[in-house]
């Protein structure tokens, strides 16, 4: 296992962490923000659902 | 065999492509996640230390496909905003919306990766070469697209919008793919080419499956996000409410 060595020893190393580093946290950072949006989505939906509920029963009331 | 015939037109209307972006989305992201790590296997514990520039040549691994990612994503983008605008398509406006954060990210992330690669390798991070410059010219049209579209409320008015930007931008594509041809440059040139593969076999392996790993990564994200601009830009519509319930 001569890269584990490498990689605690190298001056170098950090070149190589630092790079695949920044790629998997900016891919978290991502992903975290397309949860946050799911999340923000499932809030404003419980409303306008309720509301688009009782508008459908008021014009359907209006209609009878 | 014209019964057989998938309509294609059918998944233009969101209605239709939002449940088939669903059940997409765990082909892609599944693989994705397999890929990187046997990308990241091979390219670390397989692959060769190379004769030249030792281990840090590795951080090309994942900085080659992240460059790549990034000029075919911009096209990509620029594709749907186009077909957006010509056809009035609004999914495929939405498409352009939803590939643009993604392709920015692997822009960046070729960039950064480039940087740490030129420190060992060349001296220094950074030099105001034609292949740099004009990536960077590529993360700031990224740039240029999202902020734009962020900044005007009606949604057809910022589809629009971004796709003169898209579409004047993609110029810069191929003067990236060709500028460690046609001037100067401290950047090598293409290692791979039709006529001849200047590597090691693991070491394109590694390449190659990290290449795979960030494509199917880019189609996952883009379908999770795609969905949500149509649930934003749609609330109102029937359709969504039974989707969604």
């Amino acid at each position: 296992m001569g890269i584990i060595k490498y990689f605690a020893t190298d001056k170098y190393a950090v070149y190589i962490w630092g790079s695949y580093g920044v790629t998997f946290l900016l891919m978290a950072i991502e992903i975290i923000m397309l949860l946050k949006r799911k999340r923000n989505l499932a809030r404003r939906a419980e409303p306008a659902a309720k509301g688009r509920d009782s508008q459908f029963q008021t014009s359907f009331q209006e209609s009878q | 065999m014209s019964n057989h015939r998938i309509n294609w037109y059918k998944y233009a209307a969101p209605a239709n492509f939002y449940p088939l972006a669903g059940k997409l989305i765990p082909l892609f992201a599944i693989p994705s996640a397999i890929l990187f790590v046997a990308g990241i296997y091979v390219g670390f514990f397989v692959a060769p230390t190379d004769a030249v520039q030792g281990e840090s040549y590795r951080i090309l691994f994942i900085h080659v496909p992240a460059a790549w990612m990034g000029m075919f994503l911009y096209v990509m983008m620029a594709v749907y905003a186009g077909v957006g605008w010509a056809f009035n398509a609004r999914l495929a406006s939405m498409m352009a919306t939803a590939i643009s954060p993604t392709g920015a990210i692997f822009t960046f992330i070729s960039l950064v990766t480039g940087s740490l690669w030129g420190r060992p390798a060349w001296g220094v991070w950074w030099v105001w070469d034609a292949r740099l410059t004009s990536t960077l010219i590529l993360l700031f049209l990224y740039i240029g697209f999202i902020s734009l579209q962020s900044s005007i409320d009606d949604a057809r008015r910022a589809d629009r919008a971004g796709a003169v930007l898209a579409l004047v931008g993609v110029v810069n594509v191929p003067i990236i793919y060709f500028s460690v041809q046609w001037w100067n440059s401290l950047h090598q040139g293409a290692t791979i080419t039709k006529n001849s593969f200047k590597m090691a076999p693991s070491m394109a392996t590694a390449m190659f499956l990290l290449l795979g790993a960030c494509w199917l990564y880019s189609i996952a994200v883009v379908l999770v996000r795609v969905r949500y601009i149509i649930r934003e830009r749609e609330q109102e519509a029937p359709w969504l409410a039974e989707a969604t319930a």
